[in-house]
C-alpha cells in the first residue's frame, strides 16, 4: 500500500490551492534549475532508471521515448506535445491533475522539453475541459510571470514556451498523430507511420507526444530519484499510478496508488468496495473502455499493472477501472462502447469506418437476442477483420471489448438469443 | 539498392520505391483503391495490405517504402508475402467492408464493366456477404455540369480530393463529417473551378463520380475504342475516342508521360457532343444571297466559275486551328497548282516566322518543365491555353517551389506567381536588367520562358519575340542539354502549318486585302467581314464563323473522322487515326481537295493518303525535336501597354467547342458561381 | 447535429476584441502555421455567433487564416463541439457512455427530456434550451454527468437534473461540480489517502 509520503499528486482532489505559491509549498518548482543543470543525458538516464512507462495507455518507456529525439537540430526546432485529450471512457485522471495540480504539469513540460531539446510545449486539452483549461492557462501565466518558463526559464539559460491548445470534441485526437494533425488545424485523422513523430511530427518537426501524467510525474521523479520511483511497484511496472474507479462501487473516486496493487484491494480500500459486496461483482474493465473485460474470477486475484493485466488478455490501459455488478446488462454495457467507437471513428480507413458501424449494429441486436447464434462467431470474425488492419489503434480498441465480451460471456449472449427465439415462437 | 524478398524471390529496389511498386516489380499483383502513382499517398483503403514476416500485423504496402523495411534479425532481406493466408484474409476483410455499404446497383451503374471495385471484388472478395444490417444512403452532391455523383457508391478513397488539391490546385473538394458519416463534397456543392475537373471521374475507382453528359448512354463493351490525339489545344494530349456507330460517345485520356501524363482538360473530354451539332453534312452554294444545298458537282462547278479569270496572286488560303497536316498540305498543293503561294495560318496575327524552327516551338518540352528552376510567363495564361501543361508547371512548383513570374494580366494559375505587370514593355526591362526578376533568371541553372500568343499577336509581337530571344540568348537559357525558350501555341495545327511554311508577308490582314478568291480550311477564328468582297470557299466541319461570308461550302471531316498528323507545341509529330465516318456527304478534307483539283484541271499528284504522306514527308516519331538555335524576331521598340490574352473563354475556343452544349453549360455554371461568389465573398 | 451547414446570408465578422484575441492565438504557433489556430478561432466564432457556426462565420475564420474554405469546413464538421445549425441559448449535454450509463444516465436523460419536453438534438419551443447526447465527458468517477455551458455538473440524480433545468430557466446561478455532498473526485465521505499532513 502506497504511503502518503510517496504520493506525487498531493493535491489530487483540489482540497488545497492550485496556485503557484501553494504549489511551491507542496514542493513543485523546487530546485528545477538544478535539475536542468544536470543536463539532458542525466535527466533521460534518470527517467529510464525510474522505469516509468507512458501513462496514456500504451505503456511505452518514457525515458526511451525522449531519447529518440534528435540531439542536434538539422535546422528544424523540436517540440513537446502533451496529450491532454483525455477521453477514454472510464478515464478522468488528467483532468484532476490539470485543475488541481497544474504546476506539476507545467514544470514537467519544462524539464521534459529541455531533456528533448524542444523549444516549446503544446498541451492539447480536450475542448470539453473548459474550466480545466482555464486553470491550466492561469497556472502557465503564473509560471511565466515568475520567470519559471519563457526566456531563461528558471534562470537556467534555456528558453522554453508552454502553450495550451484546446480541442473541440474528438476522441481520436488522443491518438498521437491525429492529435498532431489537429494541432496543425486539420481534421483529427491519424497519420501513416513511418515516419514517426520523433522524425516528422507537428509542422514537419521532431515531436514527442506524452500523456499528462507521464509529464507531470517527471519533476518529482527527478527530485526524488529514478531509483525511488523504480522501488515502487514491480519490475517493469514501477512507480505510482492514478487510478479512476467508476461504475458499481460504493464510492467512485480517483486515487493514486502503487503500481501492481491487487484490483480487489484497490476497490475495497479506496472505493468502498463493489456495490453489494465483492460477491455481487460481475465483471470489470480494468483499463479504460478499450481493454477487454474481465470476469469476476479473474478480478479476484489480478494485480493492476501492465504485465499482470496483459497476462489475463486485458491491459492496464489508462488504469480506469469500470466496475459492473451482477445487475449489469453486460451485453448492453459493451454495446454502448461499440456505439462510442462508431461515433468516434474518424472515417479515414475502411475497416474502422465500416467495421465499427457493423459491429455496433450487430451488438445492438445481441442486446435483445435478435440474432442467430452463428452471428456471435461472425461478429468475432468481423472484429478480427478490423483489429490490426487499420491505420491507428482505434480499430483495435473497438474490437477488443467485443472480443472480451464473447470470450467471457458467450453463454449470456446465447441465452438471450434462445429467449428471443422462444418469445418469437410463442407469438 | 536495398534488397527485399517478395514471395521468396529476392529483388533489388530503390529505397524510395513504395513496397507496393516493389511487389509489382517482383510480379506480385497488389489490389488497391486509394493508391495512385500520381497522387499523394493516403493509405486509407487498406486493400494493399501485405504480410511483413515477423511484423505483428499486415502492412499497407503503398505507405511503406522499401527503405523502411528493416532486414531480418539474421541480416537477410525482409520477407514480404503477398500470397499468404494472412494477406488473403486481410483482402477479403477489406473487400467485405467496402461492399457492406456499397449499393448493389451495378446493373444501372455507368462504371459497370470498368469498375475497380467490381473487378477486385471478383478477384479478392470472399464471394459472399454476411452483412444483414441496413445499408447507408448518401445524398448526391452537386458538382457542376460535368460530374455526376452517386455518393452512396463512394468508398472514401479520397483520390478525387487529392487530385483537386494537389494536381489541379483547386482545394475545393473535401471530406466532411466523420466516421461512417464522412462524405465527399465540393465546398457548399459548388462546381469545381478547374479546367481539369473531369479527371476525377477517371480516378474514381467506383461509380460515385461519373460523367454527367455520358450518363446512361452506353456500356463500355459496346464502344469502338480508337487511340487518338486531341486538337482542342496545342498539346497533342493522347486520347481514346470511344464511339458507337456514327457517334463519339466519350473521350478519355491515354497515358503519355511526356505530354499529358494521364490527364486531359475538360474541353478535350467534353466538347465531343459538339461533333454532332452545327455540322456541315452536304455542300452548299450561295444563291441570291442565301446558302442553298447543292450536289458535290454543282459545288465544284461553282468554285470553278468563281475562280475563272483570276491570276494565282489573286487566290489565297487560310488554314484553321484544328487542321491536320494532310489537309493543309493538300490545300497548299492546290493553291500552288493554281499559281498561288498566298496561304496563311496565323489567324490571330501572331508574329511568328517559319525560318528558324526553334523560334516557334516549346523547346524545353512539356516534361522538361519539371527540370526548370525559374519560369517567366509572357503574355500567356497556360491554365486556359493548355490546362494540362499548367498542371505540369504546378507539379514542378509543388516539388521545388521555384520562382515563377508573369508579364500580362494577373490570373489564378493555381500556383504563386510574381506579377511583373500587364505591360509588354516589361520584357524589354528584363532584357535590360531593369527588373528584379532578371537576376533570378540569370542565376537560375535551368531558366525557361513561355511566350504566349497573346504577346505575339500584339502589334509589337515581333519585337517581343526578339526581346524574348535575346533574354534567352543572354541569360543562359540556351546551353548544352537545355533550351529554355518556349512558345506556347493554342492551335493544334499551328506548328504543322509553320513547318509547311503557311505564312505570308503582311499576315492575314494583307492577304485578305488583296485576295479576290479565298479558300478557308476550317478557319473560323478571325473577323470574316473583309471576305464580303471576295469569292470565298469554306471547307470545314462546322457551320461556324467561317461560313458566314462563304459562297461555296464544302463539308469536311472533324478530327475524329479523319486520319491526320498533328505536330504539338513541342513539334512532336503524332498520328490520329479515323475513329468514325464523317456525317452525311461530308468527306475527309484532303479527298475533297483532290476531287476539286480534278474539276479545276489542276490534279493533285496523289490518289491515296500514303501517297500524300510520302510527298508531305513528315516523320511521325512521337518525339520532341531538339532544334538548333538561331536569330529571329523583329528589332523595334515595345510600346507600353496591356496584353490581350489569347484565350479568355476556355469553353469556346473552336467550332467544335462552340457547338457543344456541355461547354455552354460549363460556361454558364462558371458565370453563375462567379456571380454568387461576388455576393458572399464581399 | 445536422450534417450540412445551414445556409445564411447573415454576415459575420469578429468583434474588435475577438479579433485581437484571435491575433494572440495565431501568435502561439510558428510563422506560416496560422492554420493551427483554426479550432480556437472557430470556437470563439461560435460563441460570438450565438452558439453555432454559420457559413459566413466559417468563411471569416478561413479568410483570417488564409485557408481554403473547404478545409475550415472540414474541421467544423469533424469536431462535435461545433454546431452547424442554430442552438438554444443554453445547451445541456448529457453523457450516456458506459460509465455514466452504469450510474443511471438513462434516468437522467428521462428526467431531462420530461422536464424540457424535448428529445436529444431538439430545442425547446422558446428557443432557450437545446438538449444533446454526448460521448464520454471524462468525469467518470463523478458519473452521471452533464455539461451546461461547458461546465460539468456531476453525480447527478434525476431530481438534481430537474432542479438544474428549473434553475437554468429561472436564470439562477448554477453551481458546477458534484450535486451531492462530495469533494470533487474524492470518495464520498472523504479521501482515503493524503491524510498525513506532514507528507502533503
Amino acid at each position: 500500500m502506497l504511503k502518503d509520503k510517496d504520493r506525487i499528486f498531493t493535491n489530487l482532489y483540489g482540497i488545497h490551492d492550485w496556485r503557484l505559491k501553494a504549489a511551491q509549498k507542496r514542493g513543485d518548482w523546487d530546485g528545477t534549475k538544478d535539475i536542468l543543470a544536470k543536463g539532458q543525458d542525466w535527466i533521460i538516464s534518470e527517467m529510464k532508471e525510474s522505469g516509468l512507462r507512458g501513462r496514456g495507455g500504451a505503456g511505452f518507456p518514457t525515458g526511451l521515448k525522449w531519447s529518440f529525439m534528435p540531439k542536434e537540430s538539422d535546422g528544424r526546432p523540436s517540440y513537446l506535445v502533451v496529450n491532454a485529450d483525455e477521453g477514454e471512457p472510464g478515464t478522468c485522471k488528467d483532468r484532476d491533475m490539470m485543475r488541481h495540480d497544474p504546476h506539476k504539469l507545467v514544470e514537467g513540460c519544462l524539464i521534459a522539453g529541455f531533456a528533448m531539446r524542444a523549444v516549446a510545449a503544446y498541451i492539447y486539452i480536450r475542448g470539453e475541459f473548459r474550466d480545466e483549461a482555464d486553470v491550466l492557462e492561469a497556472a502557465i501565466e503564473e509560471a511565466y510571470a515568475a520567470g519559471l518558463i519563457g526566456r531563461n526559464a528558471c534562470k537556467s539559460g534555456y528558453d522554453f514556451d508552454v502553450y495550451v491548445h484546446r480541442g473541440a470534441g474528438a476522441y481520436i485526437c488522443g491518438e498521437e498523430t491525429a492529435l498532431i494533425e489537429s494541432l496543425e488545424g486539420k481534421k483529427g485523422q491519424p497519420r501513416l507511420k513511418p515516419p514517426f513523430p520523433a522524425n516528422v511530427g507537428v509542422w514537419g518537426c521532431p515531436t514527442t507526444v506524452n500523456n499528462v501524467e507521464s509529464i507531470a510525474v517527471a519533476p518529482t521523479i527527478l527530485r526524488r530519484s529514478g531509483a525511488w520511483f523504480a522501488g515502487l511497484g514491480r519490475p517493469n511496472n514501477t512507480g505510482t499510478k492514478v487510478f479512476c474507479i467508476s461504475g458499481h462501487v460504493e464510492r467512485p473516486c480517483n486515487v493514486e496508488e502503487e503500481m501492481g496493487i491487487p484490483l480487489k484491494t484497490l476497490i475495497e480500500k479506496h472505493a468502498g468496495g463493489v456495490r453489494g459486496g465483492w460477491d455481487n461483482l460481475l465483471a470489470i474493465i480494468p483499463g479504460g473502455s478499450s481493454v477487454p473485460v474481465l470476469p469476476k474470477s479473474t478480478c479476484d486475484n489480478v494485480l493492476m499493472d501492465f504485465d499482470s493485466l496483459r497476462d489475463v488478455k486485458s491491459g492496464l490501459g489508462t488504469a480506469a477501472v469500470i466496475v459492473m455488478d451482477k445487475s449489469t446488462d453486460i451485453v448492453r454495457a459493451i454495446a454502448r462502447l461499440s456505439k462510442f467507437y462508431k461515433h468516434e471513428s474518424c472515417g479515414q480507413c475502411t475497416p474502422c469506418r465500416e467495421g465499427t458501424g457493423w459491429m455496433w449494429r450487430v451488438m445492438e441486436r445481441l442486446v435483445e437476442g435478435r440474432a442467430e447464434k452463428e452471428e456471435i462467431d461472425m461478429l468475432l470474425d468481423v472484429s478480427y477483420q478490423v483489429e490490426g488492419h487499420t491505420i491507428c489503434a482505434l480499430g483495435d480498441a473497438a474490437a477488443w471489448p467485443i472480443q472480451g465480451l464473447i470470450r467471457h460471456f458467450r453463454d449470456e449472449i446465447e441465452a438471450r438469443i434462445d429467449r428471443h427465439h422462444d418469445r418469437q415462437a410463442a407469438e | 539498392m536495398p534488397k527485399v524478398n517478395i514471395n521468396g524471390q529476392e529483388i533489388e529496389a530503390p529505397a524510395g520505391m513504395s513496397l507496393l511498386q516493389a511487389c509489382e516489380l517482383a510480379g506480385a499483383e497488389i489490389p488497391r483503391f486509394c493508391y495512385h502513382e500520381r497522387l499523394e499517398i493516403a493509405g486509407n483503403c487498406r486493400m494493399c495490405l501485405v504480410e511483413w514476416v515477423g511484423a505483428p500485423k499486415p502492412q499497407a504496402s503503398c505507405a511503406l517504402s522499401v527503405g523502411d523495411l528493416r532486414p531480418n534479425p539474421d541480416g537477410t532481406p525482409a520477407n514480404i508475402r503477398t500470397d499468404s493466408p494472412v494477406v488473403k484474409k486481410a483482402r477479403e476483410g477489406v473487400m467485405e467492408f467496402l461492399l457492406i455499404n456499397h449499393p448493389l446497383d451495378c446493373p444501372i451503374c455507368d462504371q459497370g464493366g470498368e469498375c475497380d471495385l467490381q473487378d477486385q471484388a471478383l478477384g479478392y472478395g470472399a464471394g459472399r456477404s454476411r452483412y444483414e444490417e441496413n445499408k447507408r444512403a448518401v445524398e448526391e452532391k452537386h458538382m457542376g455540369p460535368l460530374i455526376k455523383t452517386i455518393m452512396t457508391r463512394c468508398i472514401h478513397c479520397t483520390r478525387c480530393i487529392r487530385f483537386a488539391t494537389d494536381v489541379a490546385g483547386v482545394p475545393e473538394l473535401g471530406a466532411v463529417g466523420r466516421g461512417e458519416h464522412m462524405e465527399i463534397t465540393t465546398y457548399l456543392e459548388k462546381t469545381l473551378d478547374s479546367e481539369l475537373s473531369g479527371n476525377v471521374i477517371d480516378l474514381c475507382p467506383v461509380g460515385a463520380l461519373t460523367s454527367k453528359p455520358y450518363a446512361f448512354t452506353a456500356r463500355p463493351w459496346e464502344l469502338t475504342k480508337t487511340e487518338s490525339v486531341d486538337v482542342m489545344d496545342a498539346l497533342g494530349s493522347n486520347i481514346r475516342i470511344d464511339a458507337r456507330g456514327k457517334e463519339v460517345m466519350r473521350v478519355l485520356p491515354r497515358l503519355h508521360e511526356d505530354v499529358n501524363e494521364e490527364w486531359i482538360s475538360d474541353k478535350t473530354r467534353y466538347a465531343c457532343d459538339g461533333l454532332m451539332k452545327q455540322r456541315l453534312d452536304r455542300p452548299y452554294v450561295r444563291k441570291g444571297g442565301k446558302l442553298q444545298e447543292a450536289s458535290w458537282n454543282a459545288a465544284f462547278e461553282a468554285i470553278a466559275t468563281g475562280l475563272k479569270g483570276l491570276s494565282g496572286e489573286e487566290i489565297a488560303g487560310v488554314v484553321g486551328d484544328l487542321c491536320d497536316m494532310e489537309s493543309m498540305f493538300a490545300l497548299k498543293g492546290l493553291l500552288a497548282l493554281l499559281g498561288s503561294d498566298r496561304i496563311e495560318c496565323r489567324q490571330d496575327g501572331a508574329k511568328l516566322e517559319s525560318a528558324v524552327r526553334a523560334s516557334y516551338l516549346f523547346n524545353t518540352t512539356i516534361a522538361g518543365i519539371e527540370d526548370a528552376d525559374a519560369i517567366l510567363l509572357i503574355g500567356t495564361n497556360p491554365r486556359l491555353e493548355a490546362a494540362v501543361l499548367n498542371a505540369r508547371i504546378r507539379k514542378t512548383w509543388l516539388a521545388k517551389k521555384l520562382p515563377i513570374a508573369n508579364i500580362g494580366p494577373a490570373y489564378d494559375l493555381t500556383y504563386p506567381v510574381e506579377q511583373l505587370g500587364d505591360n509588354a514593355a516589361v520584357v524589354a526591362d528584363i532584357l535590360a536588367g531593369k527588373n528584379g526578376f532578371a537576376d533570378i533568371l540569370k542565376k537560375a541553372e535551368r531558366p525557361m520562358l513561355i511566350l504566349g500568343q497573346g504577346a505575339l499577336a500584339h502589334e509589337d509581337g515581333g519585337a517581343v519575340l526578339k526581346a524574348a530571344h535575346d533574354i534567352a540568348d543572354q541569360f543562359g537559357f540556351i546551353k548544352e542539354g537545355w533550351n529554355g525558350f518556349n512558345v506556347l501555341h493554342t492551335a493544334a495545327s499551328r506548328v504543322g502549318a509553320l513547318d509547311l511554311g503557311l505564312t505570308v508577308e503582311g499576315g492575314l490582314e494583307g492577304l485578305l486585302k488583296d485576295a479576290k478568291a479565298v479558300f478557308l480550311l476550317g478557319a473560323d477564328e478571325f473577323d470574316a467581314a473583309p471576305l464580303k468582297k471576295s469569292f470565298t470557299v469554306y471547307l470545314g466541319s462546322h457551320g461556324d464563323r467561317g461560313v458566314q461570308e462563304a459562297d461555296v461550302v464544302l463539308p469536311g471531316a472533324a478530327y475524329s473522322e479523319k486520319s491526320g498528323t498533328y505536330l504539338n507545341t513541342e513539334g512532336r509529330a503524332q498520328m490520329a487515326p479515323r475513329a468514325i465516318f464523317p456525317p452525311g456527304d461530308a468527306r475527309e478534307d484532303w479527298t475533297i481537295l483532290r476531287a476539286l483539283s480534278d474539276v479545276l484541271g489542276k490534279t493533285l499528284p496523289y490518289d491515296s493518303l500514303p501517297e500524300l504522306r510520302a510527298k508531305m514527308n513528315v516523320t511521325v516519331i512521337d518525339e520532341a525535336p531538339r532544334e538548333g538555335w538561331g536569330d529571329f524576331g523583329a528589332a523595334g521598340k515595345i510600346a507600353k501597354g496591356g496584353i490581350q490574352i489569347a484565350v479568355t473563354d476556355f469553353y469556346g475556343t473552336n467550332p467544335i467547342a462552340r457547338a457543344s452544349d456541355t461547354m455552354a453549360a460549363c460556361r454558364d455554371a462558371k458565370l453563375a458561381d462567379l456571380k454568387e461568389g461576388t455576393g458572399t465573398d464581399g | 447535429m445536422s450534417m450540412a451547414v445551414k445556409k445564411t446570408s447573415e454576415p459575420f465578422e469578429f468583434t474588435k476584441k475577438n479579433r485581437e484575441w484571435a491575433n494572440g492565438q495565431i501568435k502561439k504557433y510558428p510563422a506560416g502555421k496560422q492554420a493551427s489556430a483554426v479550432m480556437p478561432l472557430l470556437t470563439r466564432a461560435q460563441e460570438q455567433n450565438g452558439g453555432w457556426l454559420s457559413v459566413p462565420a466559417i468563411e471569416h475564420i478561413a479568410e483570417l487564416l488564409e485557408m481554403p474554405y473547404i478545409r475550415a469546413y472540414e474541421v467544423a464538421s469533424f469536431y462535435t463541439m461545433y454546431n452547424l445549425s442554430s442552438v438554444g441559448t443554453h445547451v445541456i449535454e448529457i453523457c450516456t457512455t458506459t460509465p455514466c450509463w452504469l450510474r443511471g444516465s438513462d434516468d437522467i436523460v428521462a428526467a431531462a427530456k420530461d422536464e424540457l419536453g424535448i428529445g436529444f438534438g431538439e430545442t425547446t419551443a422558446d428557443g432557450e434550451i437545446t438538449l444533446l447526447e454526448v460521448e464520454c465527458a471524462g468525469a467518470c468517477v463523478n458519473a452521471p454527468v452533464c455539461a451546461i455551458h461547458h461546465s460539468y455538473f456531476e453525480d447527478l440524480t434525476p431530481d438534481a437534473m430537474r432542479q438544474l433545468i428549473r434553475d437554468l430557466k429561472a436564470g439562477k446561478d448554477l453551481k458546477p461540480g458534484p450535486q451531492i455532498d462530495r469533494h470533487t473526485s474524492a470518495p464520498v465521505g472523504g479521501p482515503t489517502t493524503l491524510q498525513d499532513e506532514g507528507a502533503v
